[in-house]
C-alpha cells in the first residue's frame, strides 16, 4: 500500500511539474512560422568570393612589396579566384628573397622568370569555413537589429547554407534586402573624373589604366541631382582604400546640408588616425565614398577630417535607416544568394491554428466518446491517461523550447492515437484474461504483464523511426519528429504506469468481484 | 461489450488472394506513376507556390488567363473552399532561378500579372519558393530518412523476433508505402514534406500493428507447441483482432477529423494517413504474417520439424516491470 502511495505522489509531482513548465501556454509554447506567420529563408554563402578577395589582396600586397624591394617584374595578375601569375622576372634570386609572404597561403609552381601561384587546398577550405561563420555572425547582428522576436539564424545542411527564420515579419522584401546587402564601405581618393562613360575614363589614361587604379561607377554628385534620374558616371579612383567599413565605430541616419536623409558614420581610433593623416595630406582632392562597388558621393576634402563622415545620396528615410543598420553590423565577407523562401501571412497562420485546433479537439472527443461507450468505467481510466499524456507533452515541449508547427500538431494527434492504442491493448488483454475466469485482480495484473513487452517493442520501433526522422528531417518534419519522440516516452509512462496505478487504487479499496470494462 | 467474442476466422487461408490483390493495386499505382511520373511537390522539384486571397470571389479561369503570359507549366487551382476566395498558383522551377535575386522572379511576375488584370483586390497570404539545390537536398534527405528508419526497424525486429518475421514486417511496410503512393498519384495529391512525414508515420504505425501480432505469436508458440506455425499465427491474428480494429478505428476517426477540419495545409498529410491506416491494418492481418509463414515453411522444409518455437530465452512474462 505504501508503494502505491509513492506512485500516486510521483504521478502528481510529474503532472504538476509539466503544468508549471507550460503555464501560461501563450507565453511558454513557441509557435512555428506556419502558425504565427513570418518568413523562412535559406541562403548560400558564395564562398568563392572570399577566396577571390584573398587572391586579389595577395596580388596587391606582392606588387607593393616587390616595388619597394626594387625587384623588376612584368605582368602580375590574378588568373582565377584561387590562382595568380607573375611574369617577366629577371632576377629570380631577388624575387624569391622578397616574395615570401604569399608562400603561407599559396603553392608556388616551379619555373624561372614566370611563376604560377595556386591556393593551398586546406587554406581554401579554411577560408570558406571562415566566410560562412562570418556571414552567419553578420546576419545575426542584422537580424537582431531588425528587432525580430525569437529569430533563428543557423547553419543548415550543406557547409555553405544558412537558415534564417523571422517570425512575425510582414515586410519580407525589406528583411531580405537587409540580410543580403554586402554593405562593403570603402573610401578612396579620386584620381580623375567623373566621366560620362567607362570608355572616356580609359581614354584619359590612353587605354592603359595603371594597375593601382580602378574605375568605379556611381551617380553624379547628389547635390546636382535636382529632378530626373541621375546619370551613371564613372570615377577613376586609387585601388587602395583610405578606410573601409572595418574601421567604422558607428553609423546612424542623419540629414545632409540640404536637409535630405543621409547616413552619418564615425570611425574607430585606428581608422580615425589613418583618415586624419590621409585627409590632411590631400586637402582639395575628391574622396569617393564607395558602397558595394558604387560611388555614392565624392565630396572635396576641405580640411583634415578625423573621425566623422557622411554618406549622402538620394536616400529615403527608410533607406538611410537600413543602410545605417547594415553598416553598423559590418560587411559580409562574401555575397549571398537565396535558395529557398517560404512566407506565411499572419492570416493564414491564424487559419491554420483554428483548423488544427478544431480538428484536434474533434478527433480527441470522438476517441474519448468511443472509449467511454466501449470500455464503460474503465474508459475513464483511458480518459485520465490521455489527459495526463497531453499535459506531459505540452510540458516537455515548453521545457525543451520546442516549436509547435502544423506537422507538430499532427504529431500530437498521432501520439494520442498511440496512447489510446496502448490502453486498448491492455484493456483487451484484461478482457481476455477475465474470460478465462480469472479474478479481477489477477486479470488486471496479467493484462499489464503480458502486454508490457508488446508495448516496449512497438514503442522502441516507433522511437527508432522518429529519431531517424529527427536526424535526417528538415524544418517542419523535425517538429513532427520531436513531438513524436516526446510523445512516445510520455505514452509509456501514462498508458502503463499511470493507468496501472489507477487500477490498483480502485481495486485496492475493495475486493472487486466485477470490473466495468 | 466486445466486438469479437472468440473470433475465429481463417485469415491464413486467404494469404495468396491477399498477396495477389495487393500486387494488383501496387502494379496499377506503379503503372500510373510510370506514365504520369511521381507527383513531386515544390519541396522536392523546386518551384514557386503562391496563395492569393481575393476580396471578392473570382473563378480559377480569370486567374488562369491573368497569368497566362508567364512562361512555363502553371497550375491554378482553388485553395480550400470557394467561400475562402483563395487561389493557389504554382510555377515550375526555372533554370536560372538561382542567380541572385531572380529566385523570386516568377513570384513577382505573378503579382504584377494579377495586379494588371483588373481582378478584385487581393492579398498574398503565403509564398513558397524552393530553389533546385534545396529541392534536391530535401529529396535526398527524405529518401534517406525513409530507408534508414526501415532498415533500423527491420534490424530491431530481426533481433527481437526471428529474421523471417522481420522480412514479413518490412514487406508489409513497403506494401503500405507503395499502396499509399499509388493512392496519392490516383487522387492527384503531390508529394510534399508533410506527405513524406505522413508516410513515415504510416510505416511506424504499420510496424506497430505487426509487432503486436508477432508478440502474440511468440507468446502462443510456447503454449501451442504441437500446432503448426500456420495455426499459431492464425490464432494470434484472431486473438488480437478486436484490438487491431479498435486501434485502427480510433486512429481513423482522429485522422478523419484532421482531414475534414484540419484545413488546406494539412489536407495532403491527413489523406495520406487515411489511406495508410487502412492499408496498414490490412497488411498487418494479411501480408506480414503470410510472408512470415511462407518464409518459415520454406526454411523448415529445408531444415527440421515445423516451427521449433525459437522463442528467445529469458523472455518469460515474469520479466514484466510495469510497476
Amino acid at each position: 500500500m505504501k508503494n502505491l502511495n509513492y506512485r500516486v505522489v510521483t504521478i502528481l509531482v510529474v503532472v504538476a511539474l509539466a503544468v508549471w513548465a507550460f503555464y501560461p501556454p501563450g507565453e511558454k509554447i513557441n509557435l512555428g512560422l506556419d502558425l504565427k506567420g513570418g518568413v523562412h529563408l535559406v541562403l548560400r554563402v558564395q564562398t568563392d568570393d572570399a577566396l577571390k578577395l584573398e587572391t586579389e589582396t595577395t596580388v596587391e600586397r606582392l606588387r607593393d612589396t616587390l616595388t619597394r624591394a626594387g625587384v623588376m617584374f612584368g605582368k602580375l595578375e590574378a588568373t582565377s579566384g584561387t590562382e595568380f601569375v607573375i611574369e617577366g622576372i629577371t632576377d629570380d634570386q631577388a624575387f624569391r628573397g622578397a616574395a615570401v609572404e604569399p608562400d603561407a597561403v599559396f603553392n608556388r609552381g616551379s619555373g624561372a622568370g614566370r611563376y604560377t601561384y595556386t591556393m593551398k587546398p586546406n587554406i581554401a577550405n579554411q577560408l570558406r569555413g571562415e566566410a560562412v561563420t562570418q556571414a552567419l555572425q553578420t546576419i545575426e547582428r542584422r537580424v537582431n537589429e531588425l528587432g525580430v522576436a525569437e529569430p533563428i539564424v543557423a547553419r543548415q545542411g550543406g557547409q555553405d547554407q544558412i537558415l534564417v527564420q523571422l517570425p512575425g515579419v510582414s515586410d519580407v522584401q525589406r528583411a531580405k534586402d537587409i540580410i543580403r546587402s554586402t554593405a562593403l564601405l570603402e573610401l578612396k581618393f579620386v584620381e580623375q573624373g567623373p566621366f560620362s562613360s567607362e570608355e572616356d575614363a580609359r581614354k584619359a589614361y590612353n587605354n592603359a589604366l595603371p594597375p593601382d587604379m580602378l574605375i568605379v561607377p556611381g551617380s553624379a554628385d547628389s547635390g546636382a541631382a535636382a529632378g530626373g534620374a541621375p546619370a551613371t558616371m564613372f570615377y577613376v579612383v586609387r585601388r587602395a582604400s583610405v578606410v573601409t567599413g572595418r574601421d567604422l565605430r558607428n553609423a546612424r541616419p542623419t540629414l545632409d546640408e540640404n536637409n535630405l536623409p543621409a547616413v552619418g558614420f564615425s570611425l574607430n581610433q585606428d581608422g580615425a588616425r589613418k583618415f586624419g593623416t590621409a585627409t590632411e595630406q590631400n586637402i582639395g582632392r575628391q574622396l569617393a565614398i564607395i558602397l558595394d562597388s558604387r560611388v555614392f558621393s565624392a565630396p572635396v576634402v576641405q580640411s583634415r577630417i578625423s573621425d566623422e563622415g557622411r554618406i549622402s545620396g538620394a536616400f529615403t528615410q527608410q533607406e538611410a535607416q537600413d543602410l545605417s543598420l547594415v553598416l553598423r553590423s559590418g560587411a559580409l565577407p562574401a555575397s549571398l544568394t537565396y535558395l529557398e523562401e517560404r512566407t506565411v501571412g499572419p492570416s493564414l497562420g491564424a487559419d491554420s491554428i483554428r483548423a488544427g485546433v478544431t480538428a484536434g479537439i474533434g478527433g480527441l472527443l470522438l476517441v474519448i466518446v468511443f472509449m467511454l461507450l466501449y470500455y464503460k468505467l474503465t474508459g475513464l481510466n483511458a480518459l485520465v491517461s490521455i489527459t495526463v499524456n497531453l499535459v506531459l507533452l505540452l510540458g516537455a515541449m515548453a521545457y525543451f523550447g520546442a516549436t509547435m508547427t502544423l506537422p507538430g500538431f499532427a504529431g500530437f494527434i498521432l501520439t494520442i492515437g498511440m496512447g489510446v492504442d496502448s490502453n486498448v491493448l491492455i484493456f483487451e488483454r484484461i478482457k481476455e484474461e477475465l474470460g478465462l475466469a480469472k479474478s479481477v485482480r489477477a486479470a488486471v495484473n496479467a493484462g499489464f504483464d503480458r502486454v508490457w513487452w508488446t508495448i516496449v517493442d512497438t514503442h522502441v520501433s516507433s522511437l527508432i523511426a522518429a529519431l531517424l526522422l529527427l536526424q535526417f528531417g528538415t524544418g517542419p518534419i523535425r517538429g513532427f519528429a520531436l513531438t513524436l519522440v516526446i510523445g512516445l516516452l510520455s505514452n509509456v509512462f501514462t498508458a502503463v504506469f499511470v493507468s496501472r496505478t489507477m487500477f490498483e487504487v480502485v481495486l485496492g479499496r475493495r475486493h472487486a468481484q466485477a470490473l466495468s470494462i | 461489450m466486445q466486438i469479437f467474442h472468440n473470433a475465429n476466422y481463417n485469415f491464413i487461408k486467404w494469404r495468396w488472394h491477399a498477396i495477389i490483390a495487393s500486387m494488383l493495386v501496387v502494379a496499377a499505382g506503379a503503372a500510373m506513376m510510370a506514365t504520369r511520373g511521381l507527383p513531386l511537390g515544390i519541396d522536392f522539384s523546386g518551384g514557386t507556390y503562391i496563395v492569393v486571397k481575393f476580396e471578392q470571389s473570382v473563378n480559377e479561369e480569370q486567374v488562369r488567363s491573368a497569368v497566362s503570359s508567364i512562361p512555363g507549366d502553371k497550375v491554378v487551382q482553388l485553395y480550400g473552399t470557394a467561400a475562402d476566395r483563395q487561389i493557389l498558383i504554382r510555377l515550375p522551377q526555372t533554370a536560372t532561378a538561382e542567380q541572385g535575386t531572380s529566385l523570386e522572379q516568377g513570384a513577382l511576375q505573378v503579382q504584377q500579372a494579377l495586379q494588371g488584370a483588373g481582378l478584385p483586390k487581393f492579398e498574398i497570404i503565403s509564398r513558397d519558393i524552393v530553389g533546385p539545390v534545396i529541392g534536391a537536398d530535401l529529396q535526398r534527405r527524405g529518401i534517406w530518412a525513409t530507408l534508414a528508419s526501415m532498415a533500423a526497424i527491420t534490424l530491431y525486429i530481426g533481433i527481437r523476433f526471428r529474421p523471417t518475421f522481420a522480412i514479413g514486417a518490412i514487406v508489409a511496410t513497403f506494401h503500405d508505402v507503395f499502396v499509399t503512393l499509388a493512392f496519392l498519384t490516383f487522387f492527384g495529391y503531390e508529394l510534399s514534406l508533410n506527405v513524406v512525414a505522413a508516410i513515415l508515420t504510416i510505416t511506424g504505425y504499420s510496424v506497430n500493428d505487426t509487432i503486436v501480432i508477432f508478440d502474440r505469436v511468440r507468446e502462443n508458440m510456447r503454449s501451442m507447441r504441437k500446432d503448426s506455425l500456420e495455426t499459431v499465427v492464425n490464432t494470434s491474428v484472431n486473438q488480437t483482432l478486436s484490438r487491431t480494429l479498435i486501434t485502427a478505428g480510433t486512429t481513423f476517426l482522429s485522422v478523419l477529423a484532421l482531414f475534414l477540419f484540419g484545413g488546406e495545409a494539412l489536407r495532403g498529410f491527413s489523406f495520406t494517413m487515411l489511406v495508410g491506416v487502412i492499408s496498414g491494418t490490412y497488411s498487418t492481418v494479411f501480408i506480414a504474417s503470410a510472408i512470415a509463414i511462407i518464409l518459415s515453411q520454406k526454411r523448415s522444409k529445408a531444415a527440421a520439424p515445423v516451427a521449433q518455437a525459437e522463442a528467445r530465452p529469458g523472455r518469460k512474462t515474469k520479466g514484466a516491470k510495469a510497476s
